[in-house]
């Protein structure tokens, strides 16, 4: 050790000179332990899978794998199911992300204020962050549960009719599992935001005041630039992991009635691990990265050139 | 910056709105967990039970093996988290300090890992951990889990590695203090805090994890919390609810309590990595 050490410390004294390749060096026996696992457990894994995809590969065959180029993708773009899948999963990406940001903006402004209650506030936006998501998927069953259920019951007190079932309902499944999905990944956005808004000057909303700016205005003017990149960022993520979301759904429809709930990753993972098609499964899996990509660049480019004339 | 009384209520109202739909399918949990089955049978259920009784939890403890199920998330998760944190702190460090290609590397990894659906992943990982022998094995899922819990951690402790001035190391190092001591004996005890909020972070992800248990674990002895709860909801989506919330409602509790002490830390972390310096 002393040895590296000695051969080390010249390096160190100037900074700006070749340091940073004896550094490199130093840094590797820093780096290995995470970088091993990494590369052999997610790096390849991914591109394994990227592979997989234009092979026939499925589960439990003795015959060998073949390389088939396109072929999956050319059957895939033909799958009505899929597609139909797809199509769903945009509604529920969608339908969850947008209400998830605004009630998280709302709350979490609210939480910036000076309010009583506030601390309590906190804590229970914490909840749904730290509940299992098999665990958030059984409690709305209750909630939804037509004879048993909070929801049919307060209908039923306020004289609204009788309710029904929510989540057999071919129109109320997706509705009622987009409600689970904002509640679930509202926290997170909430904790986000608000650490964003923390980081807003105070100065310049107080000057805002005095000038007579409205809270819209001041809104606008101060707190929305400052927050901005926290909010792009966050719903940029948001939108990722809701497209890709599965245990919630699992748990609350299995993705029926009839398909209405079936998610993408509900129909990759029957295609995969009912049915053995791994390398069909791929397939999707690539496409799905596909297209999410490029939604979330022209939708990020979009708000950075809107954002350059505001 | 005053707020007109009206706006004041306005605001009260909002935020109680917010508390009631936050917290109501986790009373109404509760309230299940505790009914008899008659009283869940019957046309009107309330909020509070009537006849209040733990008859569900030993209920649960019967039809399921609960405990076995608690002792695998628990035993996964442990050690998913351990390892985790052991191997992220030296690279979050290097992410932090240096601006080398590698650390570059790490960072866009940690982001693009970020958006790959979890089902391209699994099916390379499904075949390699079988010819590796370690599907419907503990020490399997742990190994998937500590990747899987990497990019969030090295994410937290790179904004903890920034918080500690690099003043600090530099003055170890005059005094003749060797890299490797200068991590220890400096900047290890400054991060110590950061160090077990990540690991109480990753210990939740994992206890809470649900897809790769449910595809890498076969039989039920091996099946951790989360894959043995949905046992509870039969084939044709029925479920014996008073069961079903008293082990949902306990397999909750750890992540609520390590959540309620960590909450803090977690969002000054999340600011601190997004923060770049």
């Amino acid at each position: 050790m002393t040895v590296v050490t000695a051969t080390k410390r010249p390096a160190r004294d100037a900074p700006h000179a070749g340091s940073r390749r004896s550094s490199d060096r130093g840094a590797w026996f820093l780096v290995l332990p995470a970088l091993i696992p990494i590369l052999v457990l997610s790096v390849g894994p991914l591109l394994y899978g990227i592979l997989l995809a234009f092979t026939d590969a499925q589960s439990g065959r003795t015959r060998a794998t073949q390389w088939i180029g396109g072929l999956n993708f050319q059957d895939l773009l033909h799958d009505t199911l899929f597609w139909e899948s797809f199509r769903i999963g945009l509604v529920w990406a969608v339908g969850v992300t947008v209400p998830q940001f605004l009630l998280a903006l709302g709350l979490a402004l609210l939480l910036d204020q000076d309010l009583k209650l506030r601390w309590l506030a906190r804590a229970l936006a914490i909840i749904p962050w730290a509940m299992p998501e098999v665990v958030v998927g059984v409690m709305w069953r209750l909630v939804y549960n037509p004879d048993a259920g909070v929801l049919n019951e307060t209908l039923r007190t306020l004289g609204l009719g009788d309710g029904r079932d929510w989540l057999s309902g071919l129109s109320t499944a997706l509705p009622a599992v987009i409600v689970v999905g904002v509640w679930a990944g509202m926290p997170q956005t909430t904790v986000t935001l608000l650490a964003g808004l923390q980081n807003t000057p105070h100065e310049l909303h107080e000057a805002a005041a005095m000038d007579g700016a409205g809270a819209w205005r001041r809104f606008r003017a101060v707190t929305w630039p400052a927050l901005r990149p926290v909010a792009l960022a966050i719903t940029a993520l948001n939108f990722i992991w809701n497209f890709n979301s599965f245990a919630l759904v699992y748990v609350l429809t299995s993705g029926g009635p009839g398909g209405r709930t079936r998610l993408p990753m509900l129909f990759a993972y029957e295609e995969a691990f009912r049915y053995g098609q791994f390398g069909y499964a791929a397939a999707m899996g690539l496409v799905m990265v596909a297209v999410i990509s490029l939604l979330l660049a022209l939708f990020l480019v979009g708000r950075i050139k809107a954002g350059d004339e505001a | 910056m005053r707020t007109s009384a009206a706006g004041r209520v306005g605001q009260y109202a909002a935020l109680l709105g917010y508390l009631v739909f936050l917290a109501f399918p986790f009373l109404w949990l509760v309230s299940t967990a505790f009914k008899s089955p008659r009283e869940l049978g019957s046309p009107h259920p309330t909020w509070i039970p009537r006849h209040p009784t733990l008859d569900n939890f030993r209920q649960a403890f019967d039809e399921q093996p609960l405990l076995r199920a608690a002792g695998n998330s628990l035993l996964a998760a442990l050690a998913a988290a351990v390892i985790a944190v052991l191997i992220a702190t030296p690279l979050a460090y290097v992410m932090a300090r240096q601006r080398t290609r590698l650390a570059k590397a790490a960072t866009g990894w940690v982001v693009v890992s970020q958006a790959f659906p979890l089902v391209l992943v699994i099916i390379p990982l499904f075949l390699v951990l079988k010819e590796l022998r370690l599907i419907n094995s503990l020490a399997g899922l742990v190994m998937v889990y500590v990747v899987w819990a990497l990019p969030f951690a090295l994410w937290m402790l790179v904004g903890y590695v920034r918080a500690v001035p690099g003043e600090l190391e530099e003055a170890a190092a005059v005094d003749g203090a060797g890299r490797l001591r200068t991590l220890v004996s400096v900047t290890a005890p400054l991060l110590a805090p950061g160090i077990v909020a990540t690991a109480l972070f990753a210990f939740i992800t994992a206890w809470n994890e649900f897809f790769f248990a449910l595809v890498l674990l076969k039989t039920p002895e091996k099946q951790t919390l989360p894959v043995v709860l949905t046992h509870f909801i039969g084939a044709e989506g029925v479920a014996d609810l008073g069961p079903l919330a008293a082990a949902a409602f306990l397999a909750t509790l750890p992540s609520l309590i390590i959540f309620a002490i960590i909450q803090r830390r977690i969002t000054g972390g999340m600011l601190a990595g997004a923060v770049k310096s």
